[in-house]
């Protein structure tokens, strides 16, 4: 289970004020709001990048007692961005992409390539010269190449066509069958989320400084 | 309302817009230069066997002519054969000092980027201090201290200019860190050191080797102000510098080909380097790698 309880985070000011949330391994939470609630800052907390101000995650039962670099729970949790072409090095191949968290694991690259369904004609192809919808599908294989236990998408499909959203929503339910997975889905289609998300939790609006 | 009127678009229009020269034009020049300089501050030495410090004062201050191509000096040296060693001499503190200095300066900038906080205040603070003293001053404090000689040369240049590296690389990896695919090599488990070596390291590295290759001529413009000024090479040893300071006297007699020799190949070897740099600047630039194809 992985629980944000209490969660007050920011920057410099808070943008999240004592939020809790929680996903189930198997289920699938959708969290909506409008831009600047905070939604990709929760994310972010509940990825271990980011440290709150206040409050504490948990994952299957361990408290998360250091974030970014030093946080031991790591790998069980995988990461979608919003935008795959800012979260991919821009000097690597896509086969490169997927192969980094696995650290040159050639045959589970295939295993993950032929998941999301990148060629091979894709995999030696650098970001630039690939579509985002190609390059979403890459980050994917990336973010699942360490079976995590939990998988943030934070906004995923923002940059995608339909087409593309419903293949990457096909891989990821698919994954989650398949290992019992929890997914947080954050995403401003309301649409997509009552078809994807078991539950959905909206943010409020931010509060006015 | 306005009257369009369609009209073809002139052909020499056509051809400004079509596609870049390929990047060997642009590489050919300097580097055809660069290889005629090296190859002849290498091996002339090695295979010709005549005496650059040969004094013969019947032949001294004459003007270029077939027997020496550029003149000779106040002592009846070949200036060209002087103006191969000196370069030599200049390259060797040029190539090393700037190399030196980008080593400690990426050292310093990618530690005070990747890390932060009070460790990259303090750092900056030191390049802030460094940097205050013209570095020129602080070059010559620091021959004065070690006594001119090569390895002082070098050392003065590298220890005063690794703060532009390390400036541009800390920068570059605050820029980089904050970067969404700096994240994503964290949740795959990347420790500091891996990220930093796979990462931001090797994104740096073509603003790094850019500013090394235009350090370079920079190194040998500063070996040539620490010699003109008397605190480079001994004045015997042949270095662009020492020339262009020991034919300063001769200009007033109309020697004008001591100085114009080494002066003219300073500045050619310079162009040469900042020619190959550019072009190599665009060659590690990941968006034009595939459209490259040399």
């Amino acid at each position: 289970m992985l629980t944000g309880t209490g969660i007050t985070a920011g920057y410099r000011n808070p943008v999240i004020t004592d939020v809790s949330l929680t996903v189930h391994p198997g289920q699938t939470i959708g969290l909506a709001g409008p831009s600047g609630s905070g939604k990709s800052t929760l994310a972010r907390v509940l990825a271990l990048l980011h440290k709150p101000f206040a409050g504490s995650v948990t994952i299957d039962g361990e408290t998360v007692t250091r974030f970014r670099f030093g946080a031991t729970q790591r790998t069980r949790i995988g990461v979608l961005f919003q935008q795959p072409r800012l979260s991919v090095d821009p000097r690597f191949t896509l086969r490169r992409v997927i192969a980094e968290p696995l650290k040159g694991n050639q045959e589970r690259v295939t295993e993950l390539a032929d998941l999301v369904m990148l060629t091979d004609d894709l995999l030696d192809r650098r970001p630039h010269e690939v579509s985002d919808g190609q390059l979403q599908r890459a980050c994917l294989a990336r973010a699942l190449a360490l079976r995590p236990r939990y998988l943030i998408c934070d906004e995923m499909t923002t940059m995608l066509d339909a087409s593309s959203t419903a293949a990457l929503v096909g891989v990821i339910r698919a994954y989650q069958a398949e290992t019992d997975a929890g997914v947080l889905a954050i995403s401003h289609d309301d649409r997509l989320l009552t078809r994807w998300a078991d539950e959905t939790v909206r943010l409020s609006a931010p509060l006015r400084r | 309302m306005t009257d369009l009127t369609w009209r073809p678009v002139p052909r020499s229009r056509l051809t400004a817009a079509g596609p870049p020269r390929s990047p060997r034009w642009r590489l050919l020049p300097s580097a055809t230069v660069l290889a005629i300089v090296a190859l002849t501050v290498l091996v002339v030495p090695l295979v010709v066997d005549l005496n650059q410090q040969y004094v013969d004062l019947a032949i001294a201050n004459q003007p270029p002519s077939a027997a020496h191509l550029f003149g000779t000096d106040e002592l009846g040296r070949d200036v060209l054969l002087r103006c191969v060693y000196a370069l030599r001499v200049s390259l060797t503190v040029g190539i090393v000092a700037a190399v030196i200095s980008a080593v400690v300066g990426t050292a310093v900038g990618a530690l005070a980027g990747s890390i932060g906080g009070w460790f990259d205040r303090i750092l900056m603070r030191l390049v802030d201090a460094v940097a205050s003293v013209p570095h020129l001053l602080l070059g010559i404090v620091i021959v004065a201290i070690l006594r001119p000689s090569l390895t002082a040369v070098i050392i003065s240049i590298a220890l005063t200019h690794w703060l532009t590296s390390a400036r541009i690389v800390r920068s570059e990896v605050l820029s980089l860190r904050a970067r969404p695919f700096i994240d994503a090599a964290i949740v795959g488990g990347a420790s500091r050191t891996r990220v930093l070596t796979r990462h931001l390291l090797p994104n740096v590295a073509p603003q790094v080797l850019l500013a090394t290759t235009l350090m370079v001529p920079h190194a040998v413009w500063h070996e040539t102000a620490l010699s003109f000024l008397g605190l480079g090479l001994p004045p015997h040893a042949a270095s662009v510098g020492n020339m262009i300071n020991d034919a300063q006297r001769s200009l007033l007699i109309g020697g004008w080909w001591m100085s114009l020799a080494p002066g003219l190949l300073l500045i050619i070897t310079t162009l040469a380097v900042s020619g190959v740099s550019g072009v190599w600047r665009d060659r590690l630039n990941p968006k034009r790698r595939t459209e490259l194809t040399w």
